[in-house]
């Protein structure tokens, strides 16, 4: 399809802006700009034309990071203009409803973290990460054991932020690997955790959807140790009023707003990363802080925004936090209330259950019960039949199927990482089951087929070498080597499938 | 119950399917000791109807003024209706990360646009997908700075905005860097205390227009990064490049920035999005998603996230930076707000900015109040006098329906009776009365 600098035509405009009848000051020649931006062109209809003909058609999200259902009324809620139209550096008695909200949801997450203590700063989780670690600097800074302490221990099955965050805080990375069972290797753990050690980076389920069966024996290693324990919420979509990373052990959580509690995922942002932590790390939370004063009599209360930290880390991102991610979220925390609980079940319940529908087709690397997602192996497949788990993720498209996470976590060869959410309804779980069988047969019966997915998508397979090794990141108009294809027509899109 | 289609008799086939009795045998891996062993103590559920109402009332609890001049960092400029209509469709909204190409070709041509435009706007050769705001982009820098020159100092003009500065230093002690800042002139920055602080820095980082709403001699600046060899970094805003010259074009080697302004309502302070861009040499060194044009086997042109070995998914503790979900929605939006404007739009975008500021600022003088950089030109904000504490003014306004501005005793010692100003071409000459009004009283 053409991009939209191929469909400007010089002279069209979308918008009109204010033009008051007042002079306009000029811009003095050194800092005036000299040509104008090569922006779009177009009329309003031909730019709204064009965003809806690059909508993607839906397809079912059954990949990993907790694709689940974003309620609408979401949305509304979120553009009420109290909330879209405040601005950030309102003064706190002017933004009481924002600094209430914040407050609630801030308790909710203490509820089902088990912690104390928390900051909705962090944008993201990979932020939310990085802000735990230099939390555990800051904790032992305060304590003369900073220089002493500077590995951060993390299982080979971790997400690659895990590792990234631990470069961005200036730490080491320790690894340790994983049992036969799934679980952190323990004698790797002993032989590994020590004095010198600041802390753990682990998500419980791990990202083999399994939980660790020895979390209290880990737990007494690094506290025994005197080192933190940091919990990525990554997959906290399977234990929310379940099992609490705080009644774990974990002084420190991470939780990602636009997994378990449905912010939107819009094509990769924005999400959430709030962190809550253990009383004696609360002194160096970033600042400001959400604080709350009865008021006097039976007056209710107040809310502030406290600046008055000296032992905080300082800022991790501007103002209190990305706000409308915590409307949204706060939003579908008061729709489900402590049902959460039922979230978590059928999460669970989900995933084991296309677990037992697909276990005989694919090699399954670790033979337990699931928590929320579940890794398979194409790996059979692949030595007899030369099918990938890419070629699988290719070919499942075509049944309408966007693809689970392929190649991770890297303790899995061919891997396929399977989350449905507990809102996928049993009929869509059961036509991706029939669907990864066909696919397995296939992988038998006529291996062409699934080599040759996707079939019928605006296009095939991409040349992502190509694209590294010859990096063309932005239109380059007169000089741009490929263009459009000839046709110009948008393509018959099909009607939407997904939520 | 919410969300769910489960029902009574699918759980029981799906039971039977697992060979399971119960939904509690799925947990029997969690040790006893810690199962939660009561009910989650949080607000009771709410149905649509009650939930909407709750959201409302804590809405109305928010006070928002009849009129306001606050910006500092985050502007009311207007969000134009065809904006919402593509947010709010649900292909965008809900949209997966793009990491299969063949099924994400709109999101993915759709951030190479907005790709397209910011390096447009900011004359640089590369940009990101996004980052998470106008402050973490400019710790992004930082990083880059640093791996690029191998030094670990930053200098930084004081003039630049507190929040980014803040942010800086709070990354910087995971990055390993020392900070140094360069106090303002009257306003602005002087190019010779830049060059003297910038030996063996890793880069300079200045804001254009600067917090203030002043202009800096951003050539000079840049030039004086590079007579230290280090990296002119500049933190601009989206809307001024229209009438300000591209940090590209004098010299600068990345620019970056909150890009709110561009299609985004202020939100209580987010979701935003922050944008980072630089020259081509510097690209392999960039966090956070790129996407890249290709061609598939039949030679269709597609789009596809590249040189993701940068990325954490791939190089985990080597990777440029952690970052995994941006802000692509609100970048998006961005993209959008731009297109609609084109060159023109923006450039009469900025200047009615300045058009409206000027007279703001010849009232104000005419009513006897003092501008606190009367020599300097500005873009769409600049500071007055207001006789007394800031915070009193803004309140002793607010009382009368108009907010304004932002107090800068909050952020610079010695300017407690100082307000920032912000005039966007939302504002009309009778609100800038009403301000007059208030203030000068």
């Amino acid at each position: 399809m053409k991009l939209i600098y191929e469909k400007s035509q010089a002279g069209r405009r979308g918008i009109g802006v204010p033009r008051p009848d007042l002079p306009v000051p000029t811009v003095p020649a050194a800092l005036a700009r000299a040509t104008p931006p090569r922006l779009p062109e177009l009329a309003e209809p031909e730019v709204l034309r064009h965003f809806t003909e690059l909508f993607d058609t839906g397809f079912y999200p059954l990949g990993s990071c907790t694709m689940k259902y974003n309620p609408r009324v979401n949305e509304r809620v979120v553009g009420l203009p109290g909330f879209r139209d405040l601005h950030p550096l309102t003064e706190d008695e002017a933004a009481q409803g924002a600094l209430e909200l914040e407050w609630e949801l801030q308790e909710i997450l203490r509820e089902v973290t088990g912690l104390d203590a928390v900051s909705l700063q962090p944008a993201a989780g990979s932020q939310g990460e990085l802000t735990g670690l230099l939390l555990m600097r800051a904790y032992f800074d305060d304590r003369g054991e900073g220089e002493q302490r500077r590995k951060i221990v993390i299982p080979d099955t971790a997400h690659g932020t895990n590792p990234a965050s631990v470069t961005m805080a200036g730490y080491e990375l320790t690894k340790v690997a994983t049992d036969p069972r799934g679980n952190v290797d323990l004698d790797d753990l002993r032989a590994n955790v020590n004095e010198h050690t600041a802390g753990l980076m682990l998500t419980n389920p791990s990202t083999l959807g399994l939980f660790d069966e020895n979390i209290d024996a880990i737990r007494d290693i690094f506290h025994g140790a005197g080192a933190l324990m940091y919990y990525d919420g990554a997959n906290l979509n399977a234990v929310c009023g379940i099992s609490r990373p705080g009644d774990m052990g974990f002084d420190i959580v991470h939780i990602n707003l636009h997994k378990t509690f449905s912010q939107p995922h819009g094509g990769g942002g924005p999400g959430g990363g709030p962190i809550a932590v253990r009383e004696t790390l609360a002194p160096y939370l970033p600042a400001p802080v959400v604080a709350r004063d009865p008021l006097p009599g039976s007056a209710g209360q107040r809310f502030r925004l406290d600046h008055d930290r000296p032992k905080s880390i300082g800022k991790v991102r501007g103002f209190s936090g990305p706000f409308g991610v915590f409307v949204r979220s706060y939003a579908f925390m008061r729709a489900w209330g402590p049902a959460l609980r039922e979230m978590s079940e059928v999460a669970v319940l989900n995933a084991n259950y296309l677990l037992a529908l697909l276990r005989d087709g694919y090699d399954l690397p670790f033979d337990r019960l699931c928590m929320h997602e579940f890794v398979l192996s194409a790996r059979t497949l692949k030595r007899d039949h030369g099918i990938s788990a890419l070629d699988v993720a290719k070919r499942l498209m075509d049944f309408g199927f966007h693809p689970p996470t392929v190649y991770f976590p890297l303790v899995v060869p061919e891997a396929l990482m399977i989350e449905p959410t507990e809102t996928e309804a049993k009929e869509t779980l059961d036509a991706f089951a029939a669907a990864m069988q066909q696919i397995a047969r296939e992988a038998r019966e006529e291996p062409e087929v699934i080599r040759a997915a996707p079939h019928g998508r605006p296009v095939g397979r991409l040349d992502e070498v190509r694209a590294a090794r010859q990096p063309v990141v932005r239109y380059l108009f007169e000089q741009h080597r490929v263009q459009p294809p000839p046709t110009g027509e948008p393509r018959q899109l099909e009607a939407q499938k997904g939520a | 119950m919410s969300y769910l289609s489960l029902t009574a008799a699918d759980r029981e086939q799906m039971l039977a399917a697992i060979g399971v009795d119960s939904i509690e045998d799925l947990f029997r891996d969690i040790p006893a000791d810690m199962r939660f062993g009561r009910e989650l103590d949080v607000p009771p559920a709410l149905a649509e109807a009650d939930l909407t109402r709750h959201l409302e009332e804590l809405a109305a609890k928010n006070v928002l003024d009849e009129v306001s001049f606050l910006g500092a960092g985050i502007y009311d400029h207007y969000v134009p209706a065809v904006v919402e209509a593509v947010l709010q469709r649900g292909e965008f909204l809900t949209a997966y990360t793009p990491y299969q190409p063949e099924l994400s070709q709109g999101v993915l041509q759709a951030i190479f646009e907005y790709q397209t435009a910011i390096c447009a706007l900011t004359g640089m050769d590369v940009s990101n997908a996004s980052g998470y705001d106008g402050t973490t982009v400019a710790a992004d820098a930082c990083f880059v700075a640093k791996a690029e020159t191998g030094r670990d100092k930053v200098v930084v003009t004081e003039a630049t905005n507190p929040q980014v500065r803040q942010v800086i230093k709070t990354y910087a002690r995971g990055f390993g860097l020392e900070i140094v800042e360069v106090p303002h002139d009257e306003g602005t920055t002087d190019p010779d205390r830049v060059r003297e602080a910038a030996a063996d820095a890793a880069a300079v980082i200045f804001q254009q227009p600067n917090f203030f709403g002043c202009l800096e001699p951003a050539p000079e600046l840049a030039a004086a990064a590079l007579d230290a060899h280090a990296l002119p970094i500049a933190h601009v805003d989206l809307i001024s490049l229209g009438v300000l010259e591209a940090p590209g074009n004098y010299g600068c080697a990345l620019a970056v920035g909150e890009g709110q302004s561009a299609g985004n309502f202020v939100s209580y302070g987010g979701p935003h999005y922050g944008f980072l861009a630089a020259r081509q040499s510097l690209i392999r060194r960039l966090p956070g998603r790129i996407v890249g044009e290709t061609v598939d086997a039949a030679g269709e042109r597609g789009y596809v996230l590249t040189l993701q070995t940068r990325e954490q998914h791939i190089r985990r503790e080597k990777a440029t930076s952690n970052i995994t979900t941006n802000q692509t929605l609100l970048a998006l939006a961005g993209l959008v707000h731009l297109s609609l404007l084109g060159p023109q739009g923006l450039r009469e975008t900025g200047e009615t900015c300045m058009a409206l500021a000027q007279y703001a600022k010849d009232a104000l003088e005419a009513a006897e109040v003092e501008l606190l950089f009367p020599e300097k030109t500005t873009f769409k904000e600049f500071a007055v006098r207001v006789g007394r504490s800031g915070r009193d003014a803004i309140r002793a306004a607010r009382t009368h329906g108009v907010n304004p501005g932002y107090p800068l005793g909050r952020d610079y010692p010695g300017l407690d009776n100082a307000v920032l100003v912000a005039v966007t071409e939302r504002r009309t000459t009778q609100e800038i009365d009403r301000l007059v009004e208030v203030l000068a009283a």
